[in-house]
């Protein structure tokens, strides 16, 4: 099956895999090919690609909307980038900015902003940590 | 040697004009580069979410969002025009004013009233020497646009059709084909037009998670606003192309004409000198 993952920026990934993981809003959802069609919310995370070979491609994304065919696959990111292209340092520091603006919120939309901002930070180091770990 | 200075003037001022005419076109050129690395960097997008909403249009969701269902009698619609701010980019504007213009007798003749929204000064400035509806307006975006810029000029017209006083929306741009070449678009934007897929004439629909509508919602307004972005990119990129080719042919056109002028000139001093000689020597032969 065809899976296209497209940021608003640019096209990061085309090709055909046999098997590809997303994180859905309501949990870490696995396709495989003649998949029912669905549509769904993504919230920050990885998704994963294996290719016919075993090979596996990892990507984060910060959110976006997820449509199934049975044989296309679209990813539709806010933004996107490669796993191993993330930049673990800043994603730390971004947490760590995050947790001090909750800490001292001053309104709900500093809350809100900071909110998603640490969300987005951790699930960043959530992807490194287990792109580490598959080494 | 009568006329001699004003050619040598005239010469001069045509190199002038081909200085600014070059530079314009050297000016255009690097931003042009600029403009089509911005527009291919989001046609993916666009072009993905188009796909997506295409399917949707086919599916038979419980939600049925408004600007997927067609509706019957059409009283008003509406057009989203991108032109561009300036102006010296040969036909780019015209072209697409025309096409425009072309339609909006067709709907005429069919007793349909034209609302129009110009983004970019030079359709601000047709549509509203034009005889027709303009309901908004946006300029001076820039080389790089930014979505917030254009949300409220859209909104206009999005709240238009949600109320009902506009049955369909078109978009209007020129679609950047390549640097040579550039096609006036008008394509309809709301209700979404689905291309038929013979895979999927039968029966189905999504599963949605976790509900349908609140991802119809957002799939939605995201659609409108990567399509008026990028519609925006490409007609940047369109123009900068059309102004570098115009500009590229007024240097030519100047160099020609100065070698004209040249030849002029050259011939005016020659007739000037054997009038001259021919004078001393008839003079001479007198004596």
């Amino acid at each position: 099956m065809h899976v296209d993952i497209v940021s608003a920026e640019t096209e990061i990934y085309s090709g055909t895999v046999i098997e590809c993981y997303a994180p859905a809003e309501m949990g870490e959802v696995g396709i495989h090919p003649r998949h029912a069609p669905m549509i769904t919310k993504l919230k920050p995370g990885e998704v994963r690609v294996v290719l016919q070979d075993g090979e596996e491609h990892s990507f984060f994304v910060n959110g976006g909307i997820l449509e199934v065919q049975p044989h296309v696959i679209t990813v539709l990111s806010d933004t996107a980038i490669r796993a191993a292209d993330i930049d673990e340092a800043a994603a730390l520091e971004a947490k760590s900015r995050a947790e001090a603006a909750i800490a001292d919120r001053k309104s709900d939309l500093d809350y809100a902003r900071a909110k998603a901002e640490l969300v987005e930070a951790i699930a960043k180091i959530e992807t490194i940590k287990k792109l580490r770990k598959r080494g | 040697m009568a006329g001699a200075k004003e050619i040598r003037s005239k010469i001069k001022s045509v190199q002038n004009t081909a200085k600014i005419t070059k530079a314009m076109e050297m000016v255009a050129a690097s931003k042009m580069r600029k403009a089509q690395d911005r527009m291919r960097a989001s046609r993916p997008y666009a072009m993905k979410i188009r796909n997506v909403l295409a399917h949707l249009a086919q599916a038979n969701p419980e939600y049925q969002h408004p600007y997927l269902k067609d509706r019957d009698e059409i009283k008003r619609v509406g057009y989203i025009v991108i032109s561009t701010d300036r102006g010296l980019c040969g036909g780019l504007n015209t072209n697409m004013f025309k096409k425009v213009i072309n339609e909006m007798a067709d709907w005429d003749s069919q007793e349909v009233e034209v609302d129009v929204c110009a983004i970019g000064k030079k359709a601000a400035g047709f549509f509203g020497r034009f005889k027709c509806n303009l309901v908004a307006k946006a300029d001076h975006l820039g080389d790089s646009p930014s979505m917030e810029d254009l949300i409220g000029t859209v909104k206009v017209m999005l709240d238009a059709y949600d109320e009902g006083k506009i049955d369909r929306l078109f978009l209007v741009h020129n679609i950047f084909v390549n640097t040579m070449t550039q096609t006036p678009d008008i394509h309809q934007l709301i209700p979404v037009r689905g291309e038929i897929d013979e895979e999927l004439e039968h029966h189905w629909d999504y599963i949605y998670e976790p509900e349908s509508k609140p991802i119809i919602d957002g799939l939605m307004l995201r659609f409108i606003e990567s399509q008026v972005y990028q519609g925006l990119v490409e007609n940047i990129a369109s123009e900068m192309s059309a102004r570098m080719i115009a500009m590229k042919s007024a240097t030519d056109n100047a160099g020609e004409l100065i070698k004209e002028l040249q030849t002029i000139y050259n011939k005016a001093r020659q007739a000037a000198i054997t009038q001259e000689i021919s004078e001393i020597v008839s003079g001479a032969a007198a004596v």
